[in-house]
């Protein structure tokens, strides 16, 4: 009887081995291929680079370093510059992130403790839609509707006021244009906001209860808790978040060239038209002609890409850090 | 001095509550600002032309049929290609080297590469493609959207791989299945939801993607499914309109814009409540 069993089992052997073998040459396949995959972003962000450098070479080799500080931007002589594109695109996203910032944490606050549960779910969803929206939709809105709008209303009214004050009648001096580094600012920041509040909200629902209960028990006021345990707790997310909104605001191409005015000066005053990297390629690249206005095109590229990569890196270093954290408390 | 030290608490909390409400309503409000001048100004323009007639020159009458047809055609040959590129080196990610270095690393890039600029995607695909190539085409258009794509389907197929229980992947092993087959017909099916809202989000951030189609795909004033040509797409055409001083130019921007926003904010939405919760 045992004998039996023996054989059988015995005469299926090589064919479960075949099956083995059949089941691991897929499975190293499979394996394979998906790490190709895998092996394909960093080629995606190799390509990126490196594509970015040689095409930058000519204006590199050309202008050498005077390209990042020279103001200059004159198609017909070829003489360029990026520094007024640096410009604006840091003070836009720097002036943008002094509003979303704060706003950003307080809808935070808002949706984590005050209010109402039911509403909890749609009121956060609204919120995010504000980043579904396409950036050019932004940008048609701000052109149509924001910046007239601004212009007659809020605009010349803030410059008639501060016309005669040291000082402040530089920075928000000059004519009501309703387009500028101003509505620039402001529309990026209402595009970045939700990437701010989500990350705050999600850092600050990995705050351990036991923390808020105990300071609520010694007495706080809910404002106390936020400010005092929960903030303190969360405050590398609140950071990661505020930097990946930073490195979309760098970026933002198409909101901000509606806008901006495209004019290749720095002026003092924040109601002045101005202009992005990423404007600027987007408004004059395929206009460009002659390699060097190119060149010097996808330069300003490159030093976009170069600025956003720390913003994001350090983001992702810092979120990152959270994550282990709320990983190894759990 | 203790009552006006409780006063002043109760002062200093209840203005920063406030405070932190008026930044929810700030937020909302331009949220309902934006739409509703998207929808006053839109709905006035949509027609049934705008489906069956070509883009116009200033002046005349006209529709966005080719730039609709371009739009689509472009975001199908990006979904098409991205996502199972996505799939994959999500599956390896969750799968194969969850723990390696060169996952680590991989996930570090992904995530750049997920909120870099666009334009510069952009740049990238006029290097590779359009140089080599000679000329503008809906090729490049397509292959700087699949860069897009490719980063927002690794990570959601990332995180909702591993939301699948291990029991799942170790029942099915202790059954002698390959791990291929492990991996394709029980943690794929079993996060099969969470990988579609995947895509449904990378469709819906495509759509309203311009900048990099502005220097690959270029536009296209005239009807075009050659994919070997430039080809107009709703964004490039509502940029070029938009900036235009013609009033009939901006109608149609003002129509397309509805249409992009319309048909992204219903993807977001089916993707949000398609979306398995987070177990934690």
């Amino acid at each position: 009887m045992a004998d039996i069993a023996l054989a059988e089992q015995m005469s299926s052997v090589p064919e479960r081995a075949a099956a083995v073998r059949k089941g691991g040459a897929r499975d190293s396949r499979f394996r394979f291929l998906t790490l190709c995959a895998a092996l394909l972003v960093l080629a995606i962000f190799g390509g990126v680079m490196a594509s970015l450098i040689i095409g930058a070479l000519p204006a590199m080799q050309h202008f050498g370093w005077s390209f990042l500080y020279s103001e200059a931007w004159n198609p017909v002589t070829e003489k360029f510059g990026a520094l007024a594109s640096i410009y604006g695109t840091l003070v836009t996203s720097l002036l943008a992130m002094i509003v979303a910032v704060p706003v950003g944490i307080g809808i935070a606050i808002f949706l984590t403790e005050i209010c109402p549960r039911p509403l909890r779910r749609p009121i956060g969803i609204a919120i995010e839609l504000l980043a579904a929206v396409p950036s050019i939709i932004y940008g048609i809105w701000g052109l149509f509707i924001f910046a007239p709008w601004f212009q007659e209303n809020v605009q010349t009214w803030i410059v008639d006021t501060l016309a005669n004050v040291p000082y402040l009648q530089d920075f928000f001096g000059g004519p009501p244009y309703g387009i500028g580094i101003f509505t620039a600012s402001l529309i990026l920041s209402i595009m970045v906001l939700p990437f701010i509040s989500a990350v705050t909200r999600d850092v600050f629902e990995t705050v351990p209860p036991v923390l808020k209960e105990a300071a609520y028990g010694l007495g706080c006021t809910t404002w106390e808790v936020m400010w005092r345990v929960v903030l303190p707790f969360a405050r590398s997310g609140v950071v990661g978040g505020a930097m990946l909104a930073l490195g979309r605001a760098l970026g933002e191409t198409m909101a901000v060239t509606f806008v901006i005015g495209n004019a290749h000066h720095i002026q003092k005053s924040i109601f002045a038209p101005g202009t992005t990297i990423s404007a600027t390629i987007a408004n004059e690249f395929t206009e460009a002609v002659g390699d060097l206005y190119l060149s010097s095109l996808i330069e300003m590229g490159l030093i976009l890409f170069f600025i956003t990569f720390i913003v994001l890196a350090s983001a992702q270093l810092m979120l990152r850090a959270l994550e282990r954290r709320a990983g190894s408390a759990s | 001095m203790n009552s006006t030290l409780y006063a002043r608490r109760k002062l200093w909390n209840g203005l920063f509550l406030m405070l932190s409400v008026m930044a929810a309503a700030f937020g909302l409000i331009w949220l309902g600002f934006i739409l509703g001048a998207l929808f006053y100004n839109g709905f006035a323009a949509i027609s049934s032309k705008l489906f069956v007639q070509m883009t116009p020159p200033p002046g005349e009458d006209g529709g966005l049929a080719n730039a609709i047809v371009g739009s689509i055609m472009m975001s199908m040959i990006a979904v098409l290609a991205g996502t199972p590129l996505g799939l994959f080196a999500g599956t390896y990610l969750a799968e194969y080297g969850r723990y390696t270095r060169l996952a680590f690393f991989v996930r570090f890039v992904n995530d750049i590469l997920l909120s870099a600029p666009s334009i510069v995607t952009g740049l990238f695909i006029y290097e590779i493609v359009v140089v080599k190539m000679g000329h503008f085409s809906a090729w490049a258009g397509a292959a700087s959207l699949t860069v897009i794509v490719i980063p927002v389907v690794v990570r959601t197929t990332e995180n909702m791989l591993l939301l699948v229980p291990n029991g799942l992947r170790e029942a099915a092993a202790a059954l002698g299945a390959p791990q291929s087959s492990v991996i394709r017909a029980v943690t794929w099916r079993a996060a099969r939801a969470g990988i579609v809202t995947g895509v449904l989000f990378a469709i819906a951030r495509i759509s309203g993607e311009t900048a990099p189609l502005l220097f690959t795909a270029l536009n296209n004033q005239f009807w075009s499914t050659d994919p070997n040509a430039p080809m107009a797409s709703l964004p490039a055409v509502i940029f070029q309109f938009a900036m235009s001083p013609y009033e009939d130019w901006h109608r149609l921007a003002w129509a397309g814009a509805l249409l992009i926003t319309a048909t992204v904010l219903t993807l977001s939405i089916i993707a949000r409540v398609l979306q398995p919760k987070r177990s934690h």
